[in-house]
């Protein structure tokens, strides 16, 4: 018998039981559907984490007052239970180590920002004028934080986006005053809209030079040192360095912690990859019950058309054929189950895509290849038993029975 | 003249014999009890043989039709088909000569429900893997040989029981068998279709092919040549009738 042909006859007995033939694909779509959309699901989380984490800047390394991680009894632990200040001083002393491009120390609080007769609550961000390089914002109108002489904040104030809409409207505000706590401050720009990084946008903040906020705060100690690395080869020099550094102008105790981007990246990367396949995982289960399904199925159908089988035989078909028109019935079914499946999972996809727009939930092609991988596999897995019942039927008691 | 070429590889067409059963025994094992199917069957036919095989239920003769059609095996004696052993073949061997060398006509028909009359007749065809253009052509030839060609596409339960069998028949017929095996091929037809189909069988039967039918049917077995009737799975009589 012919390849074509075996398709062919193949189809038709799939396509002459249309009900069967429908619940069966629809079952094996659902199946591959949630392969698809589930994946869709987990690698658009991960792409979004990773996204976010990219937004904050490039070859990043943070450093953190306090250590993250306990290293059994130290003597050291017994003199001084709390860390040191991470200060400004600390951040500028890390300016000067080679691989070290550009920093920003961060000073952040939560303030109320006063003008125009309008109060509002806000987020006060102090830090230099690298600032805005390192985070890769960008400007909307003005000018961003001048260079600032050490210890000298300016009395000037960048706002965010949003900020500025609800005090100013569409008035012009660069040049005008504001006040923040009890500090009249003049405003020299605005940052342009949708920042976003760490999950917090940019449309809200006021930022203000470090020593500024220091002041307005009646605090000496950073949030973070963000230190931009040269180049990505030179990002765990650096960290080791600034480890180094600070724990030198530390009185040699360790008591902070230095982080890199790419290890936050990556540590995501790896949980996120985890979790779709976790989830690919269990959508599988659906397409394990899907194959069982066609086999169910296939059994009820040599069943149902023993006389045909019986009659195959007479005419001159082998065993071998009767498996292989069986087989390939069993595989064309699951097939056209997946590629339905796939399609449905595609377009749930783009619904959600629909429905929130940040979420990037795109299929990998690695599910839809092996949801496919897995349908066929399922198809031939749970059609060899029908297939094979077929092909062992007994011609005489095949044609006999009516 | 196909049919001439057809038949009998053997050297000397005067010992030539289409079938030649020897010492034959087929025994069932039905739970505790024995059935001896067939007992100690020996028969010779030779090809263009018009022969009816008759009997009452139980006498052997369905099992002698599955053995002479290869869909069964003798536990014991010789078939010698066209001059070949086929007891020792194996289970793809023989399809193969099933295929090319038996027709079956059955009581039910056996037409497959899903495939239009063309598609069916066309079936041994597909299976035995002939060309498309060769089997188009094929098949309409048929059809319009058994008045079926404005049946042509239509199912089987479109069809009347008559038109039903002549679809069986040419299903059977389209490969030019050499032996024909009916088993009861009026049994679900009323007698004036059942007339037709059997004059179709004796026009093939005339043009060559050999003819075996099995039947409970007096009048029908009377028409064949050679008549022999069965019992408790031995031959009891076999008569060749002077016509």
């Amino acid at each position: 018998m012919k390849i074509a042909d075996t398709f062919r006859y193949a189809g038709d007995a799939a396509t002459a039981a249309p009900l069967r033939t429908g619940l069966l694909i629809f079952a094996m779509s659902i199946g591959v559907a949630a392969v698809v959309m589930l994946t869709a699901l987990g690698d658009g989380a991960r792409r979004y984490v990773v996204d976010e984490f990219s937004a904050i800047g490039t070859n990043l390394v943070i450093v953190l007052p306090g250590r993250s991680e306990t290293r059994g009894f130290n003597p050291a632990n017994l003199v001084t239970s709390t860390p040191r200040d991470l200060t400004v001083e600390d951040a500028n002393a890390l300016l000067r180590l080679p691989e070290v491009k550009r920093i920003a120390p961060i000073l952040v609080a939560t303030t109320e920002i006063n003008a125009a007769g309008k109060l509002r609550e806000a987020m006060l961000l102090g830090t230099n004028d690298d600032f805005i390089k390192v985070r890769q914002l960008k400007l909307g109108i003005g000018r961003f934080l001048p260079k600032d002489e050490v210890g000298h904040g300016s009395a000037e104030v960048v706002l965010g986006a949003v900020i500025r809409h609800e005090i100013f409207g569409n008035e012009n505000p660069l040049g005008k005053t504001v006040r923040i706590g009890d500090r009249r401050l003049r405003v020299v720009g605005v940052l342009a809209e949708g920042g976003q990084g760490m999950g917090m946008t940019t449309d809200e903040l006021v930022i203000v030079p470090v020593a500024t906020a220091q002041a307005m705060l009646n605090s000496n100690t950073l949030f973070r040192i963000l230190v931009e690395a040269r180049s990505r080869e030179q990002i765990g020099e650096v960290k080791t360095r600034v480890l180094k550094t600070i724990t030198q102008r530390h009185d040699g105790e360790e008591d902070v912690t230095v982080i890199t981007q790419d290890a936050i990246l990556e540590t995501f990367d790896k949980i996120l990859n985890v979790l779709t396949l976790g989830v690919a995982g269990i959508a599988g289960i659906s397409l394990a019950v899907a194959g069982i399904l066609v086999m169910n199925v296939m059994l009820v159908s040599v069943t149902q058309r023993t006389g045909e089988i019986g009659l195959l035989k007479a005419l001159g078909a082998t065993s071998a054929a009767v498996r292989q028109l069986f087989m390939v019935e069993a595989v064309l079914l699951s097939l056209s189950g997946a590629m339905v499946g796939v399609g449905l999972g595609y377009l749930g996809a783009a619904v959600l895509r629909q429905l929130y727009p940040t979420f990037p939930a795109y299929p990998p092609l690695w599910a839809v290849l092996a949801g496919l991988a897995t349908a066929l596999i399922s198809g031939l897995v749970f059609g060899v038993m029908p297939a094979r019942r077929a092909a062992q039927l007994d011609p005489i008691q095949a044609l006999s029975k009516r | 003249m196909s049919d001439e070429r057809l038949i009998s590889p053997d050297i000397s067409p005067l010992t030539s014999s289409l079938i030649s059963l020897g010492g034959i025994n087929r025994t069932f094992y039905l739970g505790d009890s024995q059935v001896h199917a067939l007992r100690d069957v020996n028969l010779t036919i030779t090809s263009g043989e018009y022969i009816a095989v008759m009997g009452p239920s139980g006498s052997g003769k369905s099992t002698l039709l599955n053995l002479l059609g290869l869909l069964d095996r003798p536990d014991e004696g010789s078939y010698k088909l066209e001059g070949r052993d086929v007891t020792t073949l194996d289970a793809d061997e023989l399809a193969a000569v099933r295929s090319e060398r038996i027709g079956f006509i059955f009581q039910s028909f056996h037409l497959v429900p899903r495939l239009t009359a063309a598609a069916n007749i066309e079936l041994p065809l597909v299976l035995s893997g002939f060309p498309k253009a060769d089997r188009a052509k094929r098949v309409s030839q048929a059809l319009q040989e058994y008045g079926l060609t404005d049946r042509a596409h239509h199912r089987p339960n479109e069809l009347s029981g008559g038109q039903r069998q002549r679809v069986a028949i040419a299903r059977a017929t389209i490969l030019r068998p050499a032996v024909l095996l009916a088993d009861e091929p009026t049994g679900n037809l009323d007698r004036s279709t059942g007339e037709e189909v059997v004059k179709l069988l004796e026009k093939l039967n005339a043009q060559g092919m050999t003819l075996i039918v099995v039947t409970h049917d007096q009048a029908l077995g009377a028409r064949a040549r050679r008549q022999i009737r069965m019992e408790d799975g031995g031959v009891v009589s076999d008569i060749v009738s002077a016509k």
